[in-house]
């Protein structure tokens, strides 16, 4: 197996992995980086994000507001101290991707515009019109080309973490073209891999999202923080789960009911505003965990409206214009048209809550540390708790680059003056990934078919693990999942090709699935409380004596996993009551 | 409620497998579909269902990630943002036309990359300042005389229509020649001189016989035609005030 050196391998080449890459290159020239992908950096998924990222930039608003509404949107899980270092740090990144040439939009001045989101206080979301994602990656990655240490890896499949004398030392990965295992020794490692979305049937989240980054940590004894948080996202497309983003409510969208009614006012965001004048922080500038709830609770009473897709409710954009929406909102009409034959300046357009992000995941540190010496995390795969129990919309692409830049910092000190790895030690480790991986080709008994895993995984997510959760339902979820994992060892791999075998990678894509879906089922089994986007019908109430707590899962071989908790860190704000209500003034 | 309607679809898809294979084959599929389905979504119904030793790439289903790209019916399109609907009989799909396969219809779009690079497609600024000292002020209207050039997603299928790309593979082509006007066209660039290094050559614009093919396909209606004959304006510009006026300057 060839054995590539470098000094920090990053894993994961989206917006956390590339922005962490600059940040190395820029602090240290003569640090060799190794950024490896599964895909071709502008393929990973931060693309689809539309709406926006959060930082404090215009004279009315304040670092306090953003923390307390990021700290309540986030049903007080977050940590406070690293609530407080991403405020500080947000309108620094937005502002260097401004000098790196991001198309923020702009006010008629030429200073950077924003727009409201969900649940922020403010108007603080810079946006590229909703393609911020999309340009935010394209900045990146066409600013990463001009330094030369970097060398990139595209199309490389991480497999597994090198851990030696206590430390990360490097990876193993795939070359996807030609089938060859190559192993990584790097004196750090940052996973900046993406969420796991797709390990529900029903996502905003691209193929590629299957939480490998997530798993790949946790098997090597990282525990996943807080798992069982996953956001549903209000808006989806009914039929291809695509994201119409929150800017559509921001912008003055309003969502109603079979009946005509603006529902979110019986659920304690009202009282209604006027129509085409979105209000900061109500109605439907809620916070998403409150807004996917109300739709399960009209969804009970009967006041959803059948469609061919399914139960909906109706986003109403008709009364913001053609040119507003042409201006602002050109992709979500183009969406709407071509998967669904809807004009939303026409008509209104249903929509449905869809997976859209995790909460939870590699448990890291404000520093970007995770427990392992040598393994750093940003990005959707990282649960730093910034975002607590519910992460508020345009916080996401900001936590990117904040944390992908402090991992980069805090690896580039960890490199400094270690001592000499025992490559002996690591290339018997990664002996054991080509065991892995030659055991699978080599199956012969193989008697489970890919799909199929998947299809019962994704099923067995969406009936017991979703918007609402019971103890029967949680409890045959962990089951189920346990079973899934022990009948994942005989999956069959049917290609058995060394050159770009999509078969092998959605089998071990699944692994990775399996291991993520264990850890979000066994985090919301012991969680007894109703927390943000954790919400349970048997134990309704919030409950900080018990929970005011992080959950650490275990890895623990094929065995169930062993469950922890960490103590949130507070360090100004008590817990208080989340208050969506009109009374925002 | 109406139910969706669903159809037999039938694919002929062009196979290769280096391992095995001499040459490509085209191998034919039938499955049930949803009438309003992309694709795509065929396409991972055969692979979940029928044939797991089929391969493509894909990731978003929503026309942004720029992965999915391969000639349907002999036009290249995004296969997530191609619908049954406007397909008759039988849809045959091959890779990308232009780029070497890899397998099945995964091509290697190293040469694009490649030249990505060397047209230099980001910021070098006219005055450098620091972050602290806040934005480069850029008007709606400066905003509004690149973005449609910022809009491109990398699928590559300006070059599998290119006809020019196809007979001189040495021609830098659509996409990036469009990311370096991109560039050259933003208020806060200055950094045109040096991406003419690349972009004034014979491998650069002047190559550019202006088919068209490039925006009719371009599923980001980013119009590369358009960004590489305002280029060509510029670069002939820069020409006559460096030949034709005395002590000159481009």
């Amino acid at each position: 197996m060839e054995t590539i050196s470098t000094d920090v391998a990053i894993i994961g080449a989206g917006g956390a992995g590339l922005r962490a890459a600059i940040a190395l290159a820029e602090t240290d020239p003569k640090l060799r980086i190794a950024l490896i992908s599964k895909v071709y950096p502008m393929r990973s998924h931060t693309c689809a994000a539309e709406g926006g990222a959060a930082g404090v930039i215009k004279p009315d608003d304040s670092f306090d507001m953003h923390f307390d509404d990021t700290v309540g949107g986030g049903d007080w899980l977050s940590d406070q101290d690293c609530v407080e270092y991403f405020i500080h740090e947000a309108p620094k990144e937005l502002m260097q991707l401004e000098h790196w040439g991001c198309p923020w939009n702009r006010e008629a001045d030429g200073s950077v515009a924003v727009r409201p989101f969900g649940g922020m206080k403010k108007q603080r979301t810079w946006f590229a019109a909703d393609k911020s994602g999309f340009h935010i990656l394209h900045t990146l990655f066409q600013t990463s080309l001009q330094f030369p240490s970097i060398s990139r890896y595209d199309e490389y499949y991480a497999l597994d973490l090198l851990v030696d004398e206590g430390r990360c030392q490097g990876v193993t990965a795939m070359e996807m073209r030609s089938g060859e295992l190559r192993q990584f020794h790097a004196k750090a490692v940052i996973i900046a891999g993406g969420g796991a979305g797709r390990m529900f049937p029903f996502s905003t989240n691209g193929a590629i999202k299957t939480g490998d980054g997530m798993a790949m940590a946790y098997r090597a004894g990282v525990p996943l923080k807080d798992m069982e948080f996953v956001q549903y996202h209000p808006t989806g497309l009914p039929n291809t789960g695509s994201l119409l983003t929150e800017a559509c409510r921001g912008e003055g969208g309003i969502l109603v009911n079979k009946h005509g009614r603006r529902y979110l006012a019986d659920y304690g965001m009202g009282p209604e505003t006027p129509v085409g004048q979105p209000q900061l922080k109500t109605m439907e500038l809620g916070p998403r965990d409150r807004v996917s709830q109300a739709y399960w609770h009209e969804l009970q009473k009967g006041n959803t409206v059948t469609t061919q897709w399914g139960e909906c409710v109706l986003l109403d954009m008709r009364h913001l214009g053609e040119k507003k929406i042409n201006e602002r909102l050109p992709l979500v009409r183009e969406l709407a048209e071509a998967y669904l034959g809807v004009d939303i300046v026409k008509e209104a357009v249903p929509i449905r809550p869809v997976v859209h992000y995790m909460m939870g995941g590699i448990s890291t540190n404000t520093a970007a540390a995770t427990p392992l010496p040598g393994l750093f995390a940003a990005g959707e795969c990282a649960c730093v708790s910034l975002n607590g129990a519910n992460r508020l919309g345009s916080n996401s692409l900001v936590e990117l680059l904040v944390f992908g830049r402090r991992a980069a910092l805090s690896a580039a000190e960890h490199v400094q003056g270690l001592p000499a790895a025992n490559a002996a030690a690591l290339n018997a480790q990664a002996e054991k990934t080509q065991q892995r991986i030659g055991e699978l080709f080599s199956r012969t008994d193989g008697s489970e078919s890919m799909s199929g895993l998947r299809k019962e995984m994704q099923l067995t997510m969406e009936k017991n693990v979703g918007i609402y959760r019971t103890e029967e339902g949680l409890q045959e979820g962990v089951n189920k999942i346990h079973e899934l994992r022990q009948r994942y060892r005989r999956v069959k791999l049917t290609d058995k090709s060394s050159v770009f075998n999509t078969d092998l990678f959605q089998a071990l894509e699944l692994g990775s699935m399996l291991d993520c879906a264990e850890a979000v089922t066994v985090g919301a089994l012991a969680r007894k409380e109703s927390r943000g986007a954790h919400q349970r019908l048997d134990y309704v109430e919030r409950d900080d004596k018990n929970y005011l707590r992080h959950t650490m899962v275990h890895h623990q071989g094929m065995d169930s996993p062993r469950v922890d908790y960490l103590d949130v860190v507070i360090t100004k704000s008590p817990p208080g009551v989340r208050d969506y209500s009109g009374d925002h003034k | 409620m109406t139910p969706l309607k669903e159809r037999l679809v039938q694919l002929e898809v062009l196979r290769y497998n280096p391992d095995t294979d001499t040459e490509a084959h085209f191998q034919r599929y039938e499955v049930v579909c949803q009438e309003e389905w992309v694709v795509l979504d065929a396409l991972n119904k055969v692979k979940a269902d029928i044939d797991p030793t089929l391969n493509y790439r894909w990731s978003c289903h929503m026309a942004v990630c720029g992965s999915c790209g391969m000639m349907i019916n002999g036009e290249p399109k995004l296969s997530c943002h191609a619908f049954l609907r406007d397909y008759e009989g039988v849809i045959r799909v091959e890779p990308l036309a232009h780029f070497p396969v890899e397998r099945d219809l995964v091509t290697a779009p190293d040469d694009f990359m490649e030249k990505l690079k060397r047209v230099k497609p980001y910021m070098i600024p006219k005055e450098k300042k620091p972050i602290s000292e806040g934005e480069y002020k850029q008007t709606p209207a400066q905003l509004m005389k690149f973005r449609q050039y910022s809009m491109c997603i990398n699928c590559m299928l300006c070059y599998a229509a290119c006809p020019q790309y196809g007979l001189t593979p040495s021609f830098i082509g659509p996409a990036a020649l469009t990311l370096a006007h991109r560039y050259n066209q933003d208020s806060r660039d200055g950094g045109r001189a040096e991406r003419q290094e690349v972009v004034a050559t014979h491998e650069g614009v002047w190559e550019c016989t202006f088919v068209g093919a490039c925006s009719e396909v371009c599923p980001a209606q980013v119009d590369p035609a358009s960004a590489l004959q305002q280029m060509k304006i510029t670069s002939s510009l820069d020409w006559i005030v460096e030949h034709l006026i005395p002590g000159g300057k481009p």
